[in-house]
This record gives C-alpha cells, sequence and structure tokens, in this order.
C-alpha cells in the first residue's frame, strides 16, 4: 500500500476539496471501487444481455402478452392505491405524535414503527390465519400499507420534530387558519421526506414475493417465481424480470424528476425556537387516540395474537424441530458474516465518495444504489443464470449467496458509512500521514476508528436485511442451507403454520433490537 | 483500533475460508435434488443412513425447476440423485442424456407399469388425480363426469388448481399425451376462464374445505395427510375420483434416476434401490404421506381406495412432455 500516491505529483484542480486534501486517492482504493460498482451492474448486464440473446421475435411474444398486461395493472393498482394511504397514515400519525400533546405519544411513536420488526410474509401469514379468505388486490393493499407505512411515518416525524415553527408563526400572523398553516407551510416542507418514504415502499411492493403469494396476489415477482419453478431460468421468467427492471427504473426516474429544486434549509442567524405541541381538547385528543390504537392493533397485535396462538397450539412440540436450531445457525452465519464483508466493501466506495466527490465516483456510487432497487428475484436470476454457465466453481455456494446480498444491500452499510466517514475530520488523517503512517493506516487509525458507530449501524442494517430475506435465498441457497425465512417458508407451503410459528418468533424477535436502532437513530438526527 | 480492524479483517477472511472448505469438502454424502414430498423423503435418508451409514444432503425445490437446473447444470451437476413427484421432469432429465442406467435388481423391484422400459429411471410411488369438492357446495348428482366438463360454461369461477405446481402440469401433460395439442389448447384456454389460481394442493383443499370454492382439482393424498394431522383443513371435502380411463383418472408415477455424471455412483444406485425396495415401499405404506407403494407386492396404505380399483387411462409415464405443458400454459395465461 505504501507506494502508492505519495510520490505522484499532486493534482491541483480548482475547488476547495482539492485544496483541503492533496493527495490523489490510493489506487487499490479506486480499483476496488470500481471493480464492486461494476459488479453492482451484473444483474442489469444480464436483463439486457438475454433480452438480446433471445431475440427480438421470442421478446415480442413472450413480452407483449395478455398476462403480462395483467400483471402490469394488478402492480399499478397495488402502488397506486398503496402509496397515498401509506402517506396519509404516516403524515397524520407523525403529525399526531410529534406536534400535539397526544396522551403516550413517545410509545405509540415507538409502537409506530414496530411493524418494521416484522418480515411482510410474517404479516401476510399471521393475517391468512385470521382471515383464511383473504386474497387479491384488497387484501395485498391492506396487508402491504399496515407492513410498510413506518417507511413513511420514520422520515417524516424526524423532519417535523426538527421543523422551525417560526415559519409557521409567520403563517399565522399573516392570518392563516392552521389549517392553511398545514397545507401551505408544514406539507411541502414534509416533501422530502414523504416522496422518498413512498419511493423505498414502491419499489418494496414490486420485490415483495411473501406477502403476495401467500394471499394470491399475483404481481410481476410472484409470476417470475410461478415460472422459475415450472422452467428454472427459461426465457418467459428472464423477460418477466426484464419488464420488472423497466419497472424500477421507471420510479426511479420519476422520483428524481420530481423532487424538485426547492430549498428547506432556512438562513440567517439565530437558531429555530423550539416547537410548542399542539394541545387537544380531551374530546379531539381521544379521538386521534383511535388512529394509533387501530394501526397497532392491526400492524403489530395481529401478528402478535396469531404467533402467540399458534405456539401455544404447537406446544414445546414444535420447538423439537431437528430443522429449526440448524436454520438459525445457518441464518446468523450468513446474516453475520454478511454483515462484515458488506461493510468491508462498502469501505472504499464511501471514503471515496466522500474525500474525492468527483463525477465518476458519484456515478459509481449511483450504479450501487440502482442495483438494490432491483428485487431479489432479479438479482437472484441473474447470478443463476451467470454462475451456472460463467463461474461454476462458486455456482450453489454461500459465495454467490453473499454475493446477491451484497448487490442488494450494499447502500445500506453505504450511506451509513459514508455519514460517519464525513463526520471524521481530514485534517486528522493527514495529521497521521505526516507522522509517517501509510495511507491505508492512516485511514485505519483515524477515519475508519470514527467511522465505526456508522459502520456499525449499516452493519446492523445488513444483517437485518439478511435474517429476513427470502426470494433470493429460495432461488440461490447452497444444497442443505436453510435459513429461518427458506424454512418458514417451505412449511407454509404445506399450510404447517403451526410448526411455523417458532421460525416466525425469532426473525421478529432478532429484528426487534435492530427497529429499536432505527428509532433512536432517527431520535439523533433530530438532535434529542 | 488498529488491532480490532485487522481482527474484522481476518474474521472475515476466515469466514471466507471456512465457507469454501465446507463447500469443498464431500463430507455431504450423497446430493439428492429432491421434488418429493421432504417429510417423506426425510424418512427415507433416516432409514437409508441408518441401514447403509451413507450421508444425504438435500436439495428442495419443484419438480421442473429442479429438472430445468439439472439439465442447465449438465454434465458438471453436483447431484448424484433426482427424486420427483411426477414423470415429465424425469422425461426431460433423460432427454438431455443425464441419467445412468439404474441396477437391474432395482428395476425387479418394481411393477412394470411404473418404470419406463429403458430402465434410465424408475418410479418410486404413485398418486392418483381427483375432484376434490365441499358437499355443502356440490350434490353427488352434480358431479362432472370428466376432467374435460370443467371446460363448460357452467363451471365458471367453481373449480380451484395450482397451475404453478408440478402435480397439475403432469395433469395436463397426461390429457396433452391423450387428447393431442388442439384439444389441450382448447380446455387450458377455457379454464383461464373458469377456474380460480392457488399457489399448492394444499391451499386448494383448504379453500374448498372452507366453503370459498366449490370444488378443485388435486391429488388424493391432502385429505389423507391432513386427516392424519388435525384435520382442520380437510373436514368438510370429499373425494370424487374420475375412473373410466378420463384424463382425470391419471396415476402419476414419481420417480428416482441417478445422475450419469455423479460422483458417488455406487451410493447412489444403492439409494434408488433402498427406496425401491422393501424397507423404502414399507415406509409409503406406514408413513403419514399416503403415496401410493409401486414396489413388487408392496402394499399401500390401506385407508386408499386400492391402486387397481381407479380405472386410470394407460399412459406411457415417459412420453410425458413438460416443455411443451409450460409452453402451453404460458400461452393460455395461465403461468
Amino acid at each position: 500500500m505504501s507506494n502508492i500516491s505519495i510520490n505522484a505529483a499532486p493534482v491541483l484542480p480548482s475547488g476547495s476539496v482539492a485544496r483541503r486534501y492533496q493527495q490523489r486517492p490510493g489506487l487499490w482504493m479506486v480499483v476496488s471501487a470500481v471493480l464492486l460498482s461494476l459488479l453492482a451492474l451484473l444483474p442489469l448486464g444480464f436483463v439486457i444481455g438475454v433480452a438480446i440473446d433471445t431475440g427480438w421475435q421470442t421478446v415480442k411474444t413472450l413480452v407483449f402478452r395478455p398476462r403480462v398486461g395483467e400483471l402490469l395493472l394488478n402492480t399499478l393498482l397495488l402502488v397506486i392505491f398503496t402509496l397515498p394511504t401509506c402517506a396519509l397514515l404516516g403524515v397524520a400519525l407523525a403529525w399526531l405524535t410529534e406536534r400535539t400533546r397526544l396522551q403516550g405519544r413517545r410509545i405509540w411513536s415507538i409502537l409506530a414503527i414496530a411493524p418494521l420488526a416484522v418480515p411482510a410474509f410474517v404479516q401476510s401469514y399471521a393475517w391468512i390465519s385470521l382471515v383464511p379468505g383473504m386474497h387479491g388486490l384488497g387484501a395485498g393493499v391492506f396487508i402491504s400499507v399496515i407492513a410498510y407505512f413506518p417507511f413513511i411515518y420514520l422520515p417524516v416525524s424526524a423532519v417535523l420534530r426538527r421543523l422551525d415553527p417560526g415559519i409557521e408563526d409567520v403563517a399565522t400572523s399573516l392570518g392563516k387558519r392552521p389549517l392553511a398553516v398545514f397545507f401551505r407551510v408544514i406539507l411541502p416542507q414534509l416533501k422530502l421526506a414523504i416522496w422518498g418514504g413512498s419511493l423505498l415502499i414502491a419499489l418494496h411492493l414490486l420485490a415483495e414475493y411473501g406477502l403476495y403469494a401467500m394471499i394470491r396476489f399475483d404481481t410481476f415477482t410472484t409470476a417470475i417465481f410461478d415460472q422459475f419453478q415450472s422452467t428454472f431460468n427459461g426465457p418467459a421468467a428472464n423477460m418477466l424480470a426484464g419488464v420488472l427492471v423497466l419497472c424500477c427504473l421507471g420510479l426511479l426516474v420519476v422520483e428524481a424528476a420530481s423532487r424538485g429544486r426547492a430549498r428547506y434549509a432556512r438562513v440567517g442567524s439565530g437558531s429555530a425556537r423550539s416547537q410548542n405541541p399542539y394541545p387537544l381538547s380531551p374530546a379531539i385528543g381521544l379521538l386521534c387516540q383511535l388512529l394509533p390504537i387501530t394501526l397497532t392493533a392491526l400492524a403489530s397485535g395481529v401478528p402478535f395474537i396469531t404467533l402467540a396462538r399458534w405456539l401455544y397450539l404447537g406446544g414445546f412440540a414444535v420447538w423439537d424441530n431437528s430443522d429449526l436450531w440448524p436454520a438459525v445457525r445457518q441464518t446468523l452465519t450468513l446474516a453475520a458474516s454478511g454483515a462484515v464483508i458488506i461493510t468491508l466493501c462498502a469501505i472504499p466506495m464511501a471514503w471515496l465518495s466522500v474525500r474525492y466527490p468527483a463525477r465518476l465516483y458519484r456515478v459509481l456510487e449511483g450504479c450501487n444504489y440502482v442495483t438494490s432497487s432491483l428485487p431479489g428475484i432479479v438479482v437472484a436470476l441473474a447470478l443463476v443464470t451467470i454462475t451456472i454457465h460463467s463461474f461454476r466453481p462458486i455456482y450453489q455456494t454461500e459465495m454467490t449467496l453473499l454475493l446477491a446480498y451484497l448487490l442488494m444491500f450494499m447502500p445500506r452499510a453505504l450511506i451509513n458509512l459514508r455519514a460517519g466517514i464525513a463526520q471524521a475530520p481530514v485534517e486528522l488523517e493527514n495529521v497521521a500521514r505526516s507522522l509517517g503512517r501509510t495511507p491505508f493506516q492512516a485511514l485505519c487509525s483515524t477515519t475508519l476508528r470514527l467511522a465505526a458507530p456508522g459502520a456499525a449501524a449499516g452493519a446492523a442494517l445488513v444483517f437485518l436485511a439478511i435474517t429476513n430475506e427470502l426470494t433470493a435465498t429460495l432461488l440461490l441457497a447452497p444444497n442443505g442451507t436453510r435459513t429461518l425465512a427458506t424454512g418458514f417458508w417451505a412449511l407454509t407451503s404445506e399450510i404447517d403454520y403451526v410448526a411455523a410459528a417458532p421460525y416466525a418468533l425469532i426473525m421478529v424477535l432478532l429484528s426487534l433490537p435492530l427497529t429499536w436502532l432505527l428509532y433512536s437513530q432517527s431520535k439523533r438526527t433530530a438532535g434529542l | 483500533m488498529k488491532l480490532r480492524f485487522t481482527s474484522i479483517a481476518l474474521l472475515a477472511s476466515s469466514m471466507m475460508l471456512a465457507f469454501s472448505a465446507s463447500a469443498a469438502s464431500s463430507d455431504q454424502g450423497i446430493v439428492v435434488y429432491n421434488a418429493q414430498h421432504e417429510n417423506l423423503v426425510k424418512s427415507w435418508v433416516d432409514g437409508f443412513t441408518k441401514d447403509t451409514g451413507i450421508k444425504v444432503t438435500l436439495r428442495n425445490g419443484g419438480d421442473s425447476e429442479l429438472g430445468n437446473q439439472l439439465v442447465q447444470e449438465g454434465n458438471a451437476s453436483p447431484a448424484d440423485v433426482f427424486l420427483t413427484e411426477n414423470s415429465p421432469a424425469m422425461v426431460l432429465v433423460d432427454n438431455a442424456k443425464l441419467f445412468a442406467p439404474l441396477n437391474a435388481s432395482t428395476l425387479a423391484q418394481v411393477e412394470p407399469q411404473y418404470r419406463p422400459e429403458h430402465g434410465r429411471w424408475t418410479g418410486i410411488a404413485a398418486r392418483s388425480t381427483v375432484f376434490v369438492y365441499n358437499p355443502a357446495k356440490l350434490s353427488e348428482a352434480q358431479l362432472p363426469k370428466s376432467l374435460l366438463d370443467l371446460a363448460k360454461p357452467e363451471w365458471k369461477g367453481r373449480w380451484a388448481a395450482s397451475p404453478s405446481g408440478a402435480d397439475f402440469q403432469a395433469i395436463v401433460s397426461a390429457l396433452l399425451e391423450l387428447k393431442g395439442e388442439e384439444a389441450t389448447r382448447e380446455w387450458l384456454k377455457a379454464m383461464k376462464t373458469n377456474f380460480t389460481a392457488y399457489k399448492g394442493n394444499s391451499t386448494v383443499m383448504k379453500t374448498v374445505n372452507a366453503g370459498q370454492i366449490d370444488s378443485g382439482v388435486i391429488y388424493h393424498y391432502y385429505p389423507f395427510v391432513d386427516g392424519a394431522k388435525t384435520g382442520e383443513n380437510s373436514k368438510n371435502v370429499k373425494l370424487h375420483y374420475f375412473k373410466h380411463q378420463d384424463p382425470g383418472a391419471f396415476v402419476s408415477t414419481s420417480g428416482a434416476g441417478v445422475l450419469a455424471s455423479s460422483k458417488h455412483p455406487q451410493q447412489a444406485q444403492e439409494f434408488v434401490q433402498w427406496i425401491t425396495g422393501k424397507q423404502g415401499q414399507e415406509i409409503l405404506r406406514t408413513h403419514n404421506a399416503f403415496e401410493y407403494a409401486v414396489g413388487v407386492g408392496a402394499a399401500s396404505n390401506s385407508k386408499l381406495v386400492p391402486l387397481n380399483d381407479l380405472e386410470a387411462p394407460k399412459v406411457e409415464p415417459s412420453k410425458l412432455n413438460s416443455k411443451k405443458v409450460v409452453e402451453l400454459m404460458t400461452e393460455a395465461g395461465l403461468l
């Protein structure tokens, strides 16, 4: 490492960053970042490659058929009905818990994100145990809303907490009524949070398999899975994957285009005064309690009760399942090694994007985000096909599975790590270098050390994601490997809901501490 | 700190090493690509490992999924044995010339009508198509005479099936073999209008049981398996066998074959010999799988309607064409 860049002639382009840090990035950092980003393009390349290989005639017959139209309509309706409902509920609940004197608002704000600890397919399992007839669009929208609304609640409540009430005061002093203040002043400031949360939910809607398979609602992902079960990676599955990829990219473009260039930060001297929670009259307060009570009962109560019921019916016998504990062990091993490896892989990209914000690195970073927005089924399909034909030694190994996790979950590590590195002053790294450390040593002994909390948060998120991952794991698991999620899925497929309950419980228990972490993190960004 | 970082790196690389080591080691014994019921195969594996000391690693999946996977993997497949629920996937793998001939002693253990003459794979169990219905919704007089009747307009919205499963696709492949391509295409088209799709035969039965739909086309053992547990999902259903050599009376043969590329050919042959032998077939009778035994002189569970009374149509299992079926079903918008 020491031979890199010390003797390189300093390049001095204009711009403050270059002046602060007059070194070229280490070659190894650049090479590994470029390689990892190229790797991220694998699934996209696969979809394009397959389309070319298949030939236009076949593509035409496989893509332009009524079934694809059906799926497109289903997916579209799902998104159209779910997003506004989630936004409405998320914003209403966030406003109640952050800006009013609602009784018990601290507890409600914790319970509002509790559904994140319940994997979506477990949510579906809970509901179908309670209402066996649930199916179709209505059920799909309903379960999606209760499973995913925290994705909007979380960012919106964080923004609401930090809003400067001064602007609202100005609006009020200009004669606006409270309702008008909300729509004219508060809501516009929430736009980015709502938009970002909605994008995240929409991507989940497109990618989720278990939730919809269980309630018989066909989306692209379930149809690809059906095709996979009938043909392995046949052309029909690959073409559906292609259409699905286009949908995801479309969403990204729509979100980016509609984000706008509005300014959201205040200028001028002074600091925002603390907010004054809005008092609620006893009657209104009671009425408002209905929202958090209902949401909590539906999103956390039902899974809790059904799980408890199945566990009670199963008694001790269900825990005496010879497959259960190996599944726990394999899940923990995969999740832990995945979290470590993915966090390590994120270091070069995160470091480069903070220290050298050049366009090339922004593009490279973008590759990772685009790929992670693709559904697990597409990534898995791509890896199955590529490894079976060209990379046989890693075919059906943990390596391929971890690679899929890397492609899908890298941004979770990246975002947190980047935030951590950004908070580490570059001067420390420079001082370490001036004291004779190599760039790598300097990085390890200063920046990475300070970025450790960020890295830990990122690793925790990756761990959580891997623990609950179903679709890609179903396709890529090595012979003899069964995780909690796939074990749960195999049992529910045979409608053995009792035996599946311990798997679900363990997944929820593993997710709880991390959900707590998310909660406390969102508090921290608010400066509390 | 540097120490901690190094230790993380060490940890990660040791994990990678551990993984590659576990991938490379051959203590997996023989690898069985299994599309049969996990429960049943686990009992087979336990008995076999106890008798022979040979370890067995299972990769579970669906018939067509694993069959197509084997074809793509070709000669480099890690699989030693392939077990299916139905014959079409066996035909698929056999057409790719991936099976090794089975030992003559294995073949001699199985009734001739449940194995292809060429001897590259054999039947290990059998299952019959049935029409499952809810007597509260359908009287006996209203029952269809033939599977083909379900294409008629009066059956619109009244029957269910699991089109993505290999079971139903095997039934369609029998229809294709018995009635030809045109008739099958027409029937599938009518099916798309008439039926309701569910994922899995168990779910079909559960729904019929709950009275949410009148009837379904599944295999015979689901109510028996459920009855042996709690019976909660089958207490309201009855079975109707089409008989009269109708396509709906099709008896599907579950198959086993040894891959020609197997690195443990002898152990693999031993495994197939064991499951088609006395002990393996006896497990079919005693185990709660309720599939039919196909061994010479082997008895099936006494609760089942005897195999010979089912008046199944004569279908040569080695002629069933899964590829064509998936094409036709994709064309009909069922997949």
